[in-house]
């Protein structure tokens, strides 16, 4: 301690704040280099080598790659393979993110009334947050499982809807992702719900009051104070739910493996990257080049809804 | 203790974890609240909420129903608990191997956790109270990390971790995620939050920034890396495609790609999956259950990034 540079705070006043910079310089090194060396060697220069990978082509085992130039990150997003995944991807976002904000907030705003038992219902909402991915998944799997899964075995259940039985919602190509979504929509309304929860309740409950010494109802009070309150929360949840539905990999892995076949219709863009059914899984200058394209989607769509949505949230003081 | 609040409030400014015990209180004191439901209202309300946890809880009853039912009656009735054996545990315990498995999740998720900890504090310490040239270049490229996705890195992340030969161990399951620059956010804000005299009196008294971190600052911070912790833990736990990726020996599976091989290796057999999932699921809700406090503040700290 006694090499210590911020132990002589006197000399600080005295010598020139350029000097006094340097006199940290060493130590704050020696406090960044942990993490630098961690993020460094594991999430900047993976994604450079990725970005230079993905302009390669290697051959059929994957072990011999050349510089195929750039141009086939074009040709690669151009790709009917990739084409497909990014189109399955976007539709599995549009079927789990609007759907898994409107029941958060629906059931936050349900469950923030002062009513007696209030805590046992929060905590059966907020309890799919306690599911990895792979518990949530196989809870699921056998829900939907066509022949040994328990919805095809409950004869109401199936004289409601047969396909249910056969072939099966997982294995029919029209129901597939939207059964794979489901499951994705249960296992993060949880999480949904208790970052609603925790922001309803940061809303000054007089603000509630005065809208309704205004006249306003329930309904007007929703739109009027609740949801402009909320606007942080919610675009902060719409990021991280779009964000996580263009990473599903899991699900898919467990439910469907990416199939059913031949129309890969729960193939997501993590899936043909690191899938393994997927055509790319032994080329690494095309999964690289994937991931890449999957990271610069990302983006754009997170600096879309930050502009886009961001402007119009207010954030109180 | 009295700065505590102040410093604990700031990285959840959007959402304030604390603010249930205010609204509670509150309520409290005035006997009944204006849109409080009554009547018909009431009832209709509570029908709904309990019409709702009924369908949010429907796949856990039929996974426990179906993990407590003999290979004979899973396929009857699976909606009822007609039968019971605790057999189908056991036998998920044993050959499944999920004893191992929970060991290994929790070894590498204890070790991410300490790291991640401490390396943030380092850092986040560095970044709030040092002064030094570069600090801005420096801070720019650990956010920018925090854009890029797991998934753009695991391709190369995986040959690094081949050609270290750190395939089927530990090392190679938790080396990676040993920092994190969300980690080293999150503190960095609450350092910040921290009065300036503290440091200036400090340094007065000779103590250095080692001494100042460990003495004062870490200690004033205990809520943040309470949740901090939480979610390192958590996020490492709930690894799905890493340790598919560099584990191909049962030896050394995760909690979660260990249930991956039970499931695709006895797809026959649902009970037996199923027994397996309840098993890999309670260690999980039992920590969230103790942690709930940390869990709120560590979900809602994210908020800051928006």
């Amino acid at each position: 301690m006694t090499t210590d540079p911020g132990q002589q705070p006197l000399r600080t006043t005295a010598v020139s704040g350029r000097s006094r910079r340097w006199t940290e310089f060493p130590l704050a090194m020696a406090m960044l280099a942990p993490s630098a060396v961690i993020l460094g060697v594991f999430i900047l220069y993976p994604l450079g080598r990725a970005v230079w990978l993905g302009q390669q082509r290697c051959n059929t085992f994957g072990d011999v790659c050349r510089s195929n130039g750039f141009g086939q990150y074009v040709d690669l997003f151009r790709s009917i393979e990739f084409q497909n995944a990014l189109l399955v991807t976007a539709k599995f976002a549009l079927l789990t993110v609007p759907l898994g904000l409107v029941l958060g907030v629906g059931l936050a705003v349900l469950a923030d009334k002062y009513l007696s038992g209030l805590g046992v219902f929060r905590a059966i909402f907020s309890s799919t947050v306690a599911t990895s991915v792979a518990v949530a998944s196989l809870m699921w799997l056998f829900l939907l499982q066509p022949s040994v899964g328990a919805l095809a075995n409950v004869d109401f259940f199936n004289a409601l809807f047969p396909s249910v039985k056969d072939p099966g919602w997982l294995q029919d190509p029209g129901t597939a992702l939207t059964a794979v979504a489901m499951s994705s929509v249960w296992a993060n309304l949880g999480f949904t719900f208790i970052l609603v929860t925790a922001g309803l309740q940061s809303i000054p409950r007089d603000l509630h009051e005065a809208a309704a010494v205004d006249g306003a109802g329930g309904v007007r009070r929703f739109w009027s104070v609740t949801v402009p309150m909320l606007g942080p929360t919610l675009l902060f949840v719409l990021i991280v739910l779009t964000t996580r539905a263009f990473q599903t990999y899991g699900e898919i892995d467990l439910l469907t493996d990416g199939g059913p076949k031949p129309q890969d219709s729960t193939t997501t863009i993590t899936y043909f990257v690191y899938g393994q059914n997927s055509p790319i899984r032994s080329d690494p200058g095309l999964q690289a080049g994937s991931a890449v394209l999957l990271f610069v989607i990302l983006l754009a769509l997170s600096a879309l809804q930050l502009r886009g949505i961001g402007r119009r949230v207010h954030y109180g003081d | 203790m009295a700065t505590e609040p102040a410093v604990g409030a700031v990285p959840v400014a959007a959402v304030p974890a604390d603010a249930s015990a205010d609204a509670l209180s509150s309520a409290r004191v005035r006997r009944k609240h204006f849109d409080q439901p009554v009547g018909w209202r009431l009832a209709g309300r509570y029908a709904l909420l309990v019409a709702i946890s009924a369908i949010v809880l429907f796949p856990v009853y039929t996974t426990v129903v179906a993990a407590f039912k003999p290979g004979d009656k899973v396929f009857r009735n699976p909606l009822l608990p007609d039968a019971f054996t605790l057999e189908v545990f056991s036998r998920a315990w044993s050959s499944g191997h999920l004893g191992q498995y929970l060991l290994n999740s929790l070894i590498v998720a204890v070790v991410v956790t300490a790291a991640q900890v401490v390396t943030s504090v380092l850092s986040g310490y560095a970044f709030a109270l040092l002064d030094f040239p570069g600090k801005n270049v420096f801070f720019a490229l650990f956010v920018a990390t925090l854009l890029v996705p797991l998934e753009a890195t695991l391709v190369v992340n995986f040959d690094t971790i081949d050609s270290l030969g750190w395939i089927n161990t530990y090392q190679g399951l938790a080396v990676p995620f040993l920092a994190t620059a969300f980690g080293t956010f999150l503190v960095r804000q609450v350092f910040l939050t921290l009065p300036r005299d503290l440091r200036d009196a400090a340094a007065i008294d000779g103590v250095g920034h080692l001494g100042f971190l460990r003495h004062v600052a870490v200690p004033l911070v205990r809520p943040t890396l309470g949740a901090l912790a939480l979610f390192s833990f958590l996020s490492s736990w709930n690894q799905y495609l890493w340790p598919n990726l560099v584990i191909n020996e049962d030896e050394r599976n995760t909690v979660q790609s260990g249930l991956r091989l039970l499931s695709k290796s006895n797809l026959d057999e649902p009970n037996l999956v199923m027994a397996g999932t309840v098993i890999a699921a309670i260690p999980i809700a039992v920590v969230l259950i103790v942690f709930q406090r940390q869990l709120v503040r560590g979900l809602t700290a994210g908020a800051v990034k928006g």
